[in-house]
């Protein structure tokens, strides 16, 4: 599942990973690590919701 | 009253204000002043983009009161919330009572949680046309380009974009115009700006203008939120953000230290010989008068940032501390990294620079530490590094 930033709108997208931090493709939002943040404006993962 | 509108093309007025005096702008050094850009569309329904910082409000009234009653605006749009663009919007809000008053829905937040004014507003989202009778405004959210709220207006009839602070820079100046302007001060301002406010933001510097090109969206002119605006040259300005974004760089090393004794200083100076002697350009900031924000300007298109530091009380001297704080938070690319420092027994100053710069995600390339006042073998060791760092900065840039 999908997972929005309501901060600023980033988007999650567990297909894709955020490689550049080195979070592999295909990692679930709920395997991220706690010290995960959104790598466009930097907040946790507690900052993120759920995309339908 | 002196202040006039500026005409910047067939319906549009620049109505902001000039700071000539301002040289701390939220921790970054503006040492030509800056302006607070706001901008009036004579359409049917008269439209007022942006406000300027509280206390230029009778600037912005006077200007706009010398080509029309303010009370005739209709429309308050607000394209990005910070301070300097709505410090006196609740007062242009009780003067001018516009009909209606618009920002992107996290515009409103943000207003909102700035002002509790309760003010209704009303958002515009990407996709948008907001209609002004004879004119019409489109709109692209642009999140984080920098803050949450950003958004551009385009204007289609006229090709004008108004961009908030994208494309800015902090120059005063009695020129509206970039054309008419100091054009290195000009380029160095703006790439001041990208260093400061837009760097972090790059990978989506690189996709705005990629969605920019594939919308058709045609810029004859770009009425930004701070500096002379580009009537001639959109261009310019747009191909220097999209080498900036890039990161384009140079063989160049930005060698920032300070200093108790002259023993850092004399490190720096055998280190930086040393770089020079191998054909890469050096940018020695001393940080007793070199300023955070100028540091970050040169980083912009250097490919190595290497830190000195004394050790004071078992720890790293303070100004370094304050420069590689704001550095981290900049995000800059691709750098490779090195640190050095004279100290007296613990030396810990030096493992400190190491850390933050490993934790900024720079390639760390090593260290020289040496005790007390260097020797001449001290200084050939700083010299031989910086030969070796010279060489890998020859390798990353070709």
């Amino acid at each position: 599942m999908k997972y929005v930033c309501n901060v600023c709108d980033y988007v999650y997208d567990p297909i894709e990973g955020d490689p550049d931090n080195g979070i592999a493709p295909g990692t679930p939002f709920a395997d991220l690590p706690d010290d995960w943040v959104c790598p466009l404006c930097g907040v946790g993962k507690e900052d993120f919701s759920p995309v339908d | 009253m002196s202040f006039k509108a500026v005409r910047v093309s067939d319906s549009v007025y620049w109505v902001g204000a000039v700071d000539w005096s301002i040289r701390d702008f939220h921790g970054y050094s503006t040492h030509h002043g800056t302006t607070y850009n706001a901008f009036l569309i004579l359409a049917d329904k008269v439209t007022l983009i942006d406000t300027v910082k509280k206390p230029f409000y009778p600037e912005l009234m006077a200007r706009i009161a010398s080509v029309i009653d303010p009370a005739r605006i209709d429309y308050l749009i607000s394209n990005h919330s910070e301070l300097d663009h709505t410090g006196c919007l609740p007062e242009v809000v009780a003067a001018v009572k516009p009909e209606r008053i618009f920002a992107s829905p996290k515009g409103i937040q943000a207003l909102d949680q700035h002002f509790h004014a309760g003010f209704p507003i009303e958002p515009l989202r990407t996709g948008d046309t907001l209609d002004l009778g004879n004119r019409h405004l489109q709109c692209l959210e642009t999140s984080m380009l920098h803050w949450p709220d950003s958004m551009f207006t385009y204007l289609p009839e006229e090709r004008v974009l108004f961009s908030q602070d994208a494309f800015g820079m902090h120059l005063a100046s009695s020129e509206r115009f970039a054309d008419e302007v100091n054009q290195d001060v000009l380029e160095y301002e703006a790439a001041k700006y990208y260093a400061n406010i837009l760097m972090p933001y790059s990978p989506l510097i690189l996709k705005l203008i990629d969605t920019v090109g594939k919308l058709g969206i045609e810029i004859g002119i770009i009425a930004q939120d701070h500096g002379p605006l580009f009537r001639k040259s959109p261009d310019f300005i747009i191909s220097r953000y999209a080498q900036w974004a890039r990161r384009d760089m140079k063989r160049k090393a930005v060698v920032v230290y300070d200093t108790m004794w002259q023993s850092t200083a004399a490190m720096a100076n055998a280190l930086s010989d040393g770089m020079s002697a191998s054909s890469v350009s050096v940018r020695q900031m001393h940080l007793a008068g070199s300023h955070r924000s100028d540091i970050a300007t040169e980083l912009l298109d250097a490919a190595a940032l290497i830190v000195g530091s004394p050790t004071l009380n078992n720890n790293m001297f303070p100004s370094v501390a304050d420069v590689l704080v704001y550095l981290k938070g900049l995000k800059p690319k691709n750098l490779i990294s090195a640190a050095f420092g004279s100290y007296g027994w613990g030396g810990e100053a030096v493992r400190q620079i190491r850390d933050l710069l490993t934790e900024m995600g720079t390639a760390y390339s090593g260290d020289v530490r040496i005790k007390y006042v260097p020797d001449s073998a001290a200084l050939d060791e700083c010299y031989s590094f910086g030969v070796s760092l010279a060489d890998q900065v020859k390798g990353a840039v070709s």
